[in-house]
């Protein structure tokens, strides 16, 4: 195929995942008395009514991460079933020993949702970015990551994590796809390719409607990730058994090549080829402005995705 | 299973952490915490063996998990490790290194060694404890001075004083070793933050008893062990 690149189309939608969480565990409270939700001043307000009804299970700590998740562990270690919630370079990266030590090496769980994504609000600076957060949790054992792609994804992936008894992380963004999708634990297939199609091109959670358009002109077929951890690894198999080629394009909304291992472990039984799309590695982007601005800068934008994927699946 | 028959008195401590160091005249200073932990486990804590997982029993959390000899020295006596397991401290296949793992020891309650991790999961406890109704059981957690360079126990002991979480103790073990000291005091540290503080000979083992069971009310409690400085 010769077609020039599809024109960049709007490919993100608002997507209130903060405030659909804030609903769902504000519900969950007043039927489960396990439930315990810790935080520290972040989306305080948020859960104003939560606290008045549950004062002893609803805790702001203050500006105290290191502390959240610590309570987060002892809570646990007495049987409850914590949420500690923060913007996610606060919850993930400064308490990072914290999370290490407190949960699972403890061997108790906790529920951690953080909201702001890799830069969802880029006029507060690199302080407020965490492109690195799974990746730093993929460095843990045992962790379940959900990446939702749209608000109604992230009850049915919220009220799961509270159900079990594992260490779960639910990345929320206020960006998203104009659809939900099914967020059943394994890869879902969006666009099948066909039988001689040059390759799998795998979307996590708010990725999909910009993979979705920067791939409309390429034989691939497209899946959707809404929970990469555990990885789908059998499922990626199978759909590149099907392909006409072993050729993987991840695209991520986190640090470019988190699920990299992955995909090799999951295509380690055949010659493949793989290639990773996400936030850039080898910079660190100083700039403020819009999302939409840093979209462009990490290649993230639906032009940028079409460009990298046509010179990946059609070399 | 064998357990200690024998070596169940405070007297036989030495000869129990003698097992795992083949000293048995051992007298390191990683001892500092030997009385405070047998005061606890003798007198203090309501938990044994039998009641480990009962969510109603007292818990008693070594943050300072470095030198845990007199701990597992301690367990012995009171029947939660048997003689044989002491033999074989930090033997690859060993439950008990030397930092303790709560998931290998049956009544140890955290695992430690970072320092530092302790007073949070204390807090976190004894915010359990209440949220759930239990009023009763105590969480004890043994810091060490030194220990308290690690800035997140003052997040942890501002936030339990403005809580009021009366049913939790730190007991300070402190040898002086703190790089740059507490001038003016450990107990200020606490007590500023609205704990009640009390100081007691850490080898006095009637003074730390006393410290450790007058009422207190309404605020969580910070008892300061001093022990001679470590070297």
């Amino acid at each position: 195929m010769t077609a020039a690149p599809p024109a960049p189309a709007p490919a993100v939608a608002a997507q209130p995942m903060r405030d659909t969480f804030a609903d769902v565990v504000a519900a969950a409270l007043d039927t489960d008395p396990r439930l315990a939700l810790v935080l520290a001043d972040i989306s305080a307000g948020l859960f104003t009514d939560a606290a008045r009804r549950h004062p002893d299970r609803v805790v702001n700590l203050g500006i105290r991460e290191q502390l959240m998740i610590g309570v987060a562990g002892g809570l646990a270690l007495t049987g409850m079933r914590p949420i500690a919630h923060t913007f996610a370079p606060f919850l993930v990266e400064r308490p990072f020993e914290q999370v290490k030590l407190d949960l699972g090496h403890q061997g108790v769980g906790a529920v951690l949702v953080s909201s702001g994504a890799s830069y969802d609000s880029p006029y507060y600076g690199r302080t407020h970015m965490a492109p690195g957060d799974v990746a730093l949790l993929d460095s843990l054992p045992e962790w379940t990551v959900h990446v939702p792609g749209h608000a109604d994804e992230v009850a049915p992936l919220l009220e799961s994590a509270l159900h079990q008894e594992g260490n779960v992380y639910l990345r929320l963004s206020e960006r998203g796809n104009a659809a939900a999708r099914p967020t059943g634990p394994g890869l879902q297939t969006v666009r099948s390719g066909s039988a001689r199609s040059t390759g799998v091109a795998v979307a996590v959670g708010p990725m999909l409607d910009r993979v979705l358009a920067a791939t409309e002109d390429l034989d691939v077929t497209v899946a959707y990730a809404a929970t990469v951890r555990p990885f789908d690894r059998e499922g990626l198999n199978r759909l590149v058994a099907r392909a006409g080629q072993a050729d993987v394009l991840v695209v991520e909304p986190y640090l470019e090549g988190t699920s990299a291992h992955e995909v090799a472990a999951a295509l380690a039984d055949r010659r493949h080829r793989q290639r990773s799309l996400g936030v850039r590695r080898d910079t660190e982007v100083r700039g403020y402005g819009t999302p939409a601005d840093h979209d462009r800068a990490h290649g993230l934008d639906t032009a940028g995705i079409a460009e990298r994927a046509r010179a990946f699946f059609l070399p | 299973m064998p357990t200690a028959p024998a070596l169940t008195r405070y007297a036989d401590l030495p000869a129990l952490s003698g097992l795992m160091t083949g000293d048995e005249k051992h007298r390191s200073a990683a001892e500092s915490t030997r009385e405070v932990l047998w005061v606890l486990y003798d007198r203090v804590l309501d938990v044994s063996p039998e009641t480990a997982d009962d969510p109603d029993r007292d818990r008693f959390l070594l943050s300072k998990g470095h030198g845990p000899v007199p701990y597992y020295a301690v367990l012995a006596a009171k029947g939660f490790i048997d003689l044989a397991t002491l033999r074989r401290w930090a033997a690859f296949d060993s439950p008990l290194g030397h930092h303790p793992d709560r998931t290998l020891i049956p009544g140890v309650e955290i695992s430690s060694g970072s320092l530092g991790h302790g007073l949070g999961l204390g807090v976190g406890t004894a915010l359990g404890l209440r949220a759930q109704g239990r009023p009763r059981p105590r969480v004890v957690v043994l810091m060490g001075d030194g220990e308290l360079d690690e800035g997140s126990n003052h997040e942890a002991i501002a936030a339990a004083g403005r809580m009021g979480l009366d049913n939790l103790t730190a007991v300070v073990v402190d040898n002086s070793s703190a790089t740059h000291g507490w001038p003016g005091g450990i107990d200020a540290r606490f007590s500023a933050e609205d704990w009640q503080t009390r100081s007691a000979p850490g080898r006095d083992r009637s003074a730390l008893y006393d410290a450790l069971t007058r009422p207190h009310r309404g605020r969580p409690l910070a008892v300061v062990a001093r022990v001679r400085p470590k070297g």
